[in-house]
């Protein structure tokens, strides 16, 4: 910033340090109550014991010490945690649902939602006679014990639910979004958007794209390109597996999070993601798991149904993922119940929504969150738990894993926000992407009644969970972690519909467009992600 | 696609081949009627007249009867080794590798005898049945699995824990009319049961793997690197043995039980599979299971070796059933002549049809291949009278350590492979 008054300068910077003192307090604030500061705690005062510590250079010593046994890097894994979940800062005056999301027509749009979803819920539940939760009887407590690792052999209980939300609804409300502030008339105008979202965000295009991610690029290795069997190995996998190893023993959360941007090898993921996401499976971790699958025993949620529900229809209707049935609802049970959620809501434009408990009495009435973690389950969401059981097993671990994801990327896809990951400006940006590369098929298939986003919004949606082999959606998703966003998924949503331009351009109505585009499971994402990047003209 | 069983009574269809470049149109003689839909999209198919084949895709039991009558000329190629059940019947199986275990440890010492510990304790009954009593006595409480000799997708197979089970099956009990029937003496196996599966997800699952063998002597072996894993429908656990479902993997079990979703397809390919162990179990140890899987293929043939009466004329395509336990040790379980050709989905059925495919092209009768080659399309050569090593590149050049042949599980572009291995060019000189 350019100012000719060097005091502003100096205001400027002051502000800037003065945000991130903020941010400083806040993390510490968070940090001081964790298990990690009491760890911490523990080993400063265990050194003290150690005969290398001196009096007059107490604190030097005890950080070296601590440093040289790892405890630095864990705190410093822990901050970088910390870093990725901190709410957006605003104005200090500005109250906390306008840090998270600043444009108000955006969160008008959030709650119109929300209060829909919640409309239908409530008339579920008095349809169905179901309460929107229960204490289980004894008897039922125990059976749902026995059968904790099998609850895919069950029936879901209850009548014929219906999808609480399916994506078709959800693309619906993101095409009904307008800036109020720009022109009202419905009319097609010069400034009108062709396609589907019709409001006007800040999207990377292919240029800035190239900047951020240039380790995307074609002069770096990546993992699902130079792996392929007639490259020889020396040219880049053996180098990669070599450094990722070093990173794994190094247990550092920033590198692994540099080092996924190449992809991460096979054998290594499960520990480059945990490490990534700062997921420890230390006691407390097992029994706070522990803890929910008791409230899962303990009471009956109305959601659970949807869940049911949810993984009969899709997961285990998939080729790959229906061995994982019973993980699924090991992890999606826990997590309705897991109000360590909420917290995420501090940057998610949703809300939770609360439910009105009456007393018995019948007059005192008190707002609680509903479920537990204030996240209701749509069709499909299983489907974002369903790619790690491949790489994780124990429950815990799946769960910790799963949980951390879904607050740190995943919500965002299905919440109205006006964030560069959030779905509107996904959705934008894949349309944006195409129709300034590809328009010619973006308005042929305009044309034929084939919006590009109404098939492509499924992927999307889904970060292409289901829609793609599961190693290709393994490095998809190494990228996501690695980049800290989800615009590639965005962009691979385009590069599909260029890879397949040639039979597009041929179609003639949506249904036969759909079809070109039904089946991705033999496509390399790599390859694709990089052409389009990379060997695009711009 | 073609839904008609494999097993069971097989009719007679006679096909016509095409020569390419427009030669002597040659004949080959269909005698499986499903296989007739599959061979058919793989060559030109017409009618024509018995005893004019080039190429009998045969049961066996259409061998056991015409074999030894037949005459074939140099050219001709028959699907089956006249005495396959060598191998394929699984108490001539154990027999034979226990012999060569034998000879193994007498010959090579105890180490290398210890590689051939790839099957569970078998005994075949009931010649063998007092040393099955006193090895079953030895450990109580284990669990054993009876088969069938001769049986295949798990007809007849049951579990039991206590002698009594089976004194009571012996004596008269659940065997059937059929049964009693069989001249045969030797009827059964008793086999210890693998307690232990390696579970995913909590379901029980066995490994089918492709081995072509175009010779015995000296022996070439092909392995497909394609194959797949079945899973049970059911959640394991060993409080039940009554339940077929939980304990039998085949698909024509799993079909019949009330869980079965056709559209579920209960299988994953090996490649799903060995992605999933790797990302679980690191890279080396995966390398180490498929190595040993190898080993077995590898084995079992050379324990039949002798014993099969080679003949140019044949070559056979076997289905190996492959278990593998929770320390990741894999097991054989048995070796099938006939691996069931029908598809559950269009993957499935993709699959077979380019191992058929690539089966025809190794079999080569139109003598496009040079005989060097180490890969036809998804078949890698295992095993030429020794074991076959990987081509090393250049960077490679100086190390001293030779990769096996052998990518099971591992990723394969056939299209470019095959386009490359048959394109013809000028002046090639034909085998």
């Amino acid at each position: 910033m350019i100012t000719e008054n060097p005091v502003d300068i100096t205001s400027v910077l002051m502000d800037e340090s003065a945000e991130l003192s903020v941010s400083v307090t806040q993390i510490v604030q968070r940090l001081k109550g964790t298990h990690l500061h009491s760890q911490l705690e523990k080993q400063a005062k265990e050194c003290l014991h150690k005969p290398e510590i001196k009096l007059e250079t107490l604190k030097d010593d005890v950080r070296r010490l601590l440093k040289a046994s790892g405890w630095e890097r864990k705190l410093q894994n822990a901050v970088y945690r910390e870093l990725h979940i901190l709410p957006p800062s605003g104005h200090p005056r500005a109250p906390p649902e306008h840090t998270k999301e600043p444009l108000e027509y955006m969160c008008k749009a959030q709650v119109n939602w929300e209060k829909r979803i919640l409309k239908s819920l409530n008339s579920m539940c008095t349809e169905l006679g179901i309460p929107l939760a229960r204490k289980r009887p004894v008897p039922e407590q125990k059976e749902l014990t026995n059968k904790w690792n099998e609850m895919g052999t069950d029936e879901p209980g209850n009548a014929d639910t219906n999808n609480l939300t399916c994506s078709r609804l959800h693309l619906d409300v993101l095409v009904g979004l307008r800036n109020p502030n720009n022109e009202r008339s419905e009319d097609l105008t010069v400034r009108s958007h062709w396609g589907l979202i019709q409001v006007s965000l800040n999207v990377r295009d292919i240029p800035q794209m190239r900047e951020m991610y240039p380790e995307l690029g074609l002069t770096y290795g990546q993992l699902g390109i130079d792996d392929h069997t007639h490259v020889p190995p020396d040219l880049f996998e053996s180098e990669h597996i070599h450094i990722g190893k070093k990173v794994v023993s190094e247990q550092d959360s920033a590198a692994a999070q540099q080092y996924s941007r190449q992809g991460c090898p096979t054998g290594l993921r499960a520990q480059l993601w945990s490490l990534i996401l700062n997921t420890t499976n230390d006691p407390e971790d097992i029994t706070h798991y522990e803890q929910l699958k008791a409230r899962v025993i303990n009471h009956d949620l109305l959601v659970d149904n949807l869940i049911y529900k949810d993984v009969k229809l899709t997961a285990s209707n998939d080729d790959y993922y229906f061995v994982f049935e019973d993980y699924l609802y090991q992890v999606l049970l826990c997590f309705s119940r897991d109000t360590a959620v909420l917290e995420h809501f501090s940057y998610n434009s949703a809300t939770p929504p609360k439910s009105c408990i009456q007393n018995k009495s019948g007059s005192e009435q008190c707002a609680m969150v509903y479920p537990p973690n204030g996240v209701i389950p749509f069709h499909g969401f299983s489907m974002y738990v369903a790619p790690l059981c491949f790489l994780y097993n124990e429950p815990s671990t799946l769960y910790r894993v799963f949980r951390e994801m879904y607050i740190r990327y995943l919500f965002r896809l299905h919440s109205v926000s006006s964030h560069p990951s959030g779905i509107v400006s996904l959705c934008l940006q894949f349309e944006r992407l195409l129709q300034t590369h590809l328009p010619q098929l973006f308005y042929h298939l305009r044309e034929i009644g084939a919006q590009p986003l109404r098939i492509a919004f499924k992927w999307i949606v889904r970060a292409f969970s289901g829609y793609l082999s599961t190693d290709q959606l393994l490095l998809l998703w190494d990228r996501i972690l690695g980049c800290d966003s989800l615009e590639i998924v965005a962009v691979l949503a385009a590069a599909v519909f260029a890879f397949r331009a040639e039979n597009l351009m041929e179609v003639t109505s949506l249904a036969s467009a759909e079809a070109v585009l039904a089946d991705l499971s033999t496509l390399k994402v790599m390859p694709l992600l990089q052409i389009f990047l990379f060997a695009t003209s711009v | 696609l073609p839904s008609q069983q494999t097993a069971g009574h097989k009719g007679a269809c006679g096909s016509q081949k095409k020569k390419e470049g427009g030669e002597r149109v040659s004949a080959v003689l269909l005698r499986c009627v499903s296989l007739s839909f599959m061979l058919a999209s793989c060559i030109h198919v017409s009618l024509c007249s018995d005893g004019e084949w080039d190429l009998n895709w045969c049961d066996v039991g259409w061998l056991r009867e015409n074999f030894d009558h037949s005459y074939m000329e140099e050219h001709v190629r028959i699907c089956h080794f006249r005495n396959h059940y060598e191998l394929t019947r699984k108490n001539l199986m154990v027999k034979n590798l226990k012999r060569y275990r034998k000879t193994l440890e007498r010959e090579a010492g105890r180490l290398e005898a210890s590689k051939c510990d790839f099957f569970p304790c078998t005994f075949v009954l009931p010649s063998e049945y007092h040393i099955f009593v006193e090895e079953f006595k030895r450990s109580p409480g284990s669990t054993w699995i009876m088969k069938p000799v001769a049986r295949s997708q798990g007809k007849g197979i049951f579990l039991f824990r206590k002698l009594k089970d089976i004194i009571d099956w012996r004596k008269d009990g659940s065997r059937s009319e059929e049964q009693k029937d069989e001249a045969q003496v030797e009827s059964y196996v008793a086999q210890r049961y693998i307690e232990n599966p390696y579970l995913i997800a909590g379901r029980k699952f066995d490994l089918r793997v492709y081995v072509l063998v175009t010779s015995y002597i000296a022996l070439k072996a092909w392995l497909y690197r394609d194959g797949f894993a079945r899973f049970s429908n059911t959640r394991f656990s060993l409080s039940s043995i009554d339940d077929q479902y939980v304990h039998l993997t085949n698909v024509a079990v799993q079909k019949t039980s009330p869980d079965y979703d056709p559209e579920k397809g209960c299988k994953w390919q090996m490649q799903q599979l060995r992605q999933y162990l790797t990302a679980k179990h690191g890279f080396e140890t995966v390398q180490t299971l498929f190595k040993e899987i190898d080993n077995i293929f590898i084995r079992s043939l050379l324990s039949v070796q002798k014993t099969i009466i080679n003949d140019k004329h044949c070559f056979e395509l076997y289905g190996y059933d492959i278990l593998l336990d929770q320390d990741l040790k894999p097991w054989l379980i048995e070796v099938n002549a006939s691996p069931s050709l029908t598809a559950s989905s269009q993957e499935d059925y993709d699959l077979k049809y380019r191992l058929l495919e690539d089966t025809l092209h190794i079999v080569d009768m139109e003598g496009r291949l040079t005989g060097k080659e180490k890969r036809v399309g998804v078949f890698d050569l295992m095993w030429n009278d020794g074991p076959v090593h990987m081509d090393v590149g250049l960077e490679a050049l100086g190390s001293s350590c030779l990769v096996a042949n052998t990518h099971l599980g591992c990723v394969n572009d056939r299209q470019k492979q095959l386009q490359q291995l048959l394109k013809p060019f000028p002046g090639q000189k034909r085998t």
